[in-house]
């Protein structure tokens, strides 16, 4: 299962749980779930970037993840 | 991934395309846009720095001889909250209420109505008979009296977010954020030296030379198109869209060369207003602000109070880190705390800390973007602290960096693990550099510190055209602003393997390319680059497909080699490569026009680190810092062009410098910037800075096919603490405050 970590400023959407495991095969499918778990929460995250394995995306769809996969959300970032 | 090796164009600095056309003058900037019947539009600005908007009157401005047009915050619709997306600038409502004022003015120089007449001087006229009645309120203008429980409130419906619950009263402190790892005692106990400080940096100007301007004309059909200058014209049209509420399809927007924007040009100030006026006179509208304007009213980069404690064991180890950061958002909310939260420790690797931020509204113009938006400040408060924890235990500051360096693999604050980056390959560079290893010159002191910024990637789109004769169209919409065409074209010539001369890069409008988020975080080069290749790799297929029927092979048995199709390994065929100016001149017979073409949205934007350091002198008489030399080293990736990259890090020290030393905004106790203009804020010049001197690490961007990392932030951050801790120093008198102006040194040289 994937290890999924919520930034501070996301844990009022997740009844305060920092870190989870969910099994994903995408990013698609972890949203879908999260959204299960948590109502609401898609329209947060939908604002967040994440990290999947380290890798950065400001707005995921279908990237795999992994049974090992680490995946973090974090705030996007602007720049001037 | 990418290897670091050598290409035939990329890597190499041809002249900028557009350059002669800037020397000569013939290059259009955002005031250069002139229309046949053109008005002239100017913004009456409120004298308060927060009141109340009881009326507005415009009736005598319009009655005047020669004003085509008036409106104020009435004219506009209300603008539901929302993201514009990408680089919005913030809420939408936000920025609909900052570019006219409808209830409130916010800060001294909110605008509150705007005239368009036949000259600029009746347009100034008019803007005096324009009566507007105020309720002044107390200004509020310091970021921790801001945030006292019973301060003033700029917006009583701001409930500081991101708390667990909704608070009972609204605050001055829009949203609060923590980051968080570790066991912060623990680690504190586990140090050996312990430094504290407060650090106070005021609010800077991202200083542009070119003030903002625009043209804007809207036709019989209620459609509009807009000339100005703008990072991203784009995001330009999306924002006028929403706060006017007109369709995308019936905005055009062109954007102009571009005089410097620094962030500062990546939101709306005067476009709506244009267009409104525009709409309303039935003529073109000119509108460019004076300096005054631009330092009153736009940009500038949030003032902050960062309070950072920092515990390190006799090896130089970090133990332990705790930061509190408060920034200025303004009038709005959307200060780069967040930002400034994740990247202060962002080059170590920290088992134990803490940041806490402030995004807090005040009685200042709203803030915008500024190169690596959020990083200087609270970076600044980190690089200084560890300047005094390498004194403390007496160990060289650059070893004390590589001691706790991040790596590929190290678990970034902010969340993932760091894949290959260049932070202890720039630190190895500086401890070889000359600059370095030589002694500090005698009265001078030598200051050292890091720099990080994130990068991004995000939406792009280019089409490759291929003419009739072989050469080349790239078509793209990222507004260069540092040389992107060149780097756009240089990375075209490799990927299809043809003369970077033959190769012409245009940057379209909005209607002549397709969606570019803005020219931002360090991102053109990376994505829209990105991009390019893709649209060229696009041409090389057709181009091979091409060649095949023409040869009357199969599309793999082709291959495109050195800029012509030749048949792949152990085809055996008697045959001619074909050139691309052979396959476009066939064109007709294979197919028509040769049109490649690509659209993303760019993931994987490399993060970019840095290492500078510096000789400064500080006159005890006058309290004068001279910069006697200055070494920028950071982690390119890839430099597409590295004259430009070296100019981007050259610019970005300059920027830092000047930040670090002289400028500010200067308030008198009314809201009223005392400063607002060059005379007296003081930018550096040629003459008061050395050549800047640069060394380019590559450590390649494995998302790049050329590796590249974004470069257009990071070389601001650092500045500010190298000037700090290069003060320090020189005269062993730590100064936490900036800038490190003349009566701030000479106030503590005296022990005040």
């Amino acid at each position: 299962m994937a290890k999924v970590v919520f930034p501070d400023h996301l844990l009022v959407h997740t009844g305060g749980e920092r870190e989870i495991e969910v099994a994903a095969a995408n990013y698609r499918d972890l949203l879908v779930a999260l959204e299960e778990r948590w109502p609401g929460v898609r329209e947060p995250l939908n604002k967040a970037a994440v990290a999947i394995d380290g890798q950065i995306y400001q707005d995921a769809f279908l990237e795999p993840i992994g049974a090992d996969s680490e995946v973090f959300f974090m705030s996007r970032i602007e720049g001037g | 991934m990418a290897e670091a090796v050598d290409y035939r164009y990329v890597g190499t600095s041809p002249v900028r395309p557009d350059g002669v056309d800037k020397v000569t003058g013939r290059a259009q900037f955002g005031a250069d846009q002139n229309l046949p019947n053109m008005l002239h539009g100017r913004v009456l600005r409120s004298p308060h720095a927060h009141a109340r908007i009881k009326r507005v009157d415009l009736s005598k401005a319009l009655a005047m001889d020669g004003v085509r047009a008036a409106v104020s915050g009435a004219d506009f619709p209300a603008v539901e909250s929302g993201e514009i997306g990408g680089e919005g600038g913030g809420d939408v409502a936000d920025i609909a209420r900052n570019v006219m004022a409808r209830d409130k003015a916010l800060y001294h120089g909110h605008a509150v109505a705007a005239v368009a007449a036949t000259s600029v001087e009746i347009a100034e006229r008019a803007l005096e008979a324009i009566e507007v009645e105020y309720e002044a309120l107390p200004p509020v203008l310091d970021v921790l009296e801001a945030m006292a429980p019973d301060a003033t409130l700029l917006d009583e419906q701001c409930f500081t977010k991101n708390l667990p619950e909704k608070p009972d009263k609204p605050s001055n402190v829009a949203s609060v954020m923590t980051l968080a790892r570790g066991d912060l005692d623990a680690g504190f106990e586990q140090a050996d030296v312990v430094v504290e400080g407060e650090y106070r940096i005021p609010m800077a100007h991202q200083g542009y030379i070119e003030p903002h301007a625009c043209t804007a004309t809207v036709n019989e059909e209620g459609k509009a198109t807009v000339w100005c200058c703008t990072q991203g014209h784009f995001e330009f049209r999306a924002m006028t869209s929403k706060i006017l509420k007109w369709k995308i399809s019936d905005l055009k927007f062109v954007a102009s060369e571009i005089g410097g924007g620094f962030g500062g040009k990546t939101v709306v100030y005067l476009e709506p207003v244009a267009v409104l006026l525009s709409k309303h006179a039935g003529r073109p509208v000119k509108m460019v602000m004076s300096r005054e304007e631009v330092f009153r009213a736009t940009g500038p980069t949030s003032g902050s109070v960062c309070r950072v404690k920092v515990g390190a064991q006799s090896n130089g180890k970090i133990t332990a880190a705790k930061a509190w950061l408060a920034y200025e958002a303004g009038a709005f909310a959307g200060a780069p705390v967040m930002p400034g939260a994740m990247s202060i420790f962002a080059p170590y690797e920290i088992e134990n800390f803490l940041v806490e931020g402030h995004d807090v509204l005040v009685n200042k113009p709203k803030v915008a973007a500024y190169r690596a938006p959020g990083a200087p400040q609270a970076m600044h408060a980190f690089e200084v602290a560890l300047d005094d924890i390498a004194r403390q235990i007496g160990m060289d500051p650059l070893d004390l960096r590589l001691a706790n360096a991040a790596d590929e693999g190290t678990q970034a604050p902010y969340g993932p693990k760091f894949p290959a980056i260049g932070f202890k390959a720039c630190i190895e560079a500086a401890k070889k550099h000359p600059n370095y290893t030589k002694p500090v010159p005698e009265g001078a002191g030598r200051g050292v510190a890091a720099g990080f910024w994130f990068n991004i990637g995000m939406q792009s789109s280019a089409e490759v055209r291929i003419n009739e004769d072989g050469t080349v169209i790239v078509m793209e919409g990222s507004p260069d602003i540092g040389g992107s065409r060149a780097s756009m074209g240089l990375m075209a010539a490799e990927t299809l393997g043809v003369p970077y001369e033959q190769i012409k890069t245009y940057v379209g409008d909005t209607e002549s390319t397709g969606f570019c988020n803005v020219t931002g975080g360090s991102r053109t080069t990376f994505a829209t680059g990105l991009a390019v290749v893709q649209a060229c790799e696009d041409i090389i297929a057709q181009c091979k497909s091409r060649a095949a029927a023409t040869w009357g092979m199969d599309d793999d048995q082709v291959e495109w080699q050195d800029g012509q199709a030749i048949p792949a390994p152990g085809v055996n065929a008697d045959v001619k490569p074909l050139s691309l100016a052979d396959v476009a001149a066939s064109a007709p017979k294979t197919g028509g026009p040769i049109l490649g073409r690509a659209s993303l949205n760019a993931q994987g934007a490399g993060a970019s680190f840095a290492v500078n350091f510096g000789d400064l002198k500080v006159d005890p008489e006058t309290g004068a810092v001279e910069v006697l030399s200055f070494t920028g080293i950071q982690d390119a990736g890839k430099a597409i062009h590295p004259a430009y990259v070296e100019g981007q890090m050259q610019g970005g020290a300059a920027q830092g410098l000047g930040w670090a030393l002289n400028e500010e905004y200067i308030y008198d106790a009314n809201g009223v910037m005392e400063n607002a203009g060059f005379l007296d804020y003081r930018v550096p010049v040629a003459s008061d800075l050395p050549m800047i001197d640069t060394q380019i690490v590559e450590v390649p961007n494995p998302s790049h096919p050329y590796g590249v990392r974004g470069v257009g932030e990071t070389p601001i951050v650092a500045p500010l603490a190298v000037a700090s801790n290069a003060v320090r120093d020189a005269t062993g008198v730590r100064i936490n405050d900036l800038p490190l102006s003349p009566p701030r040194i000479l106030a503590a040289l005296s022990g005040e």
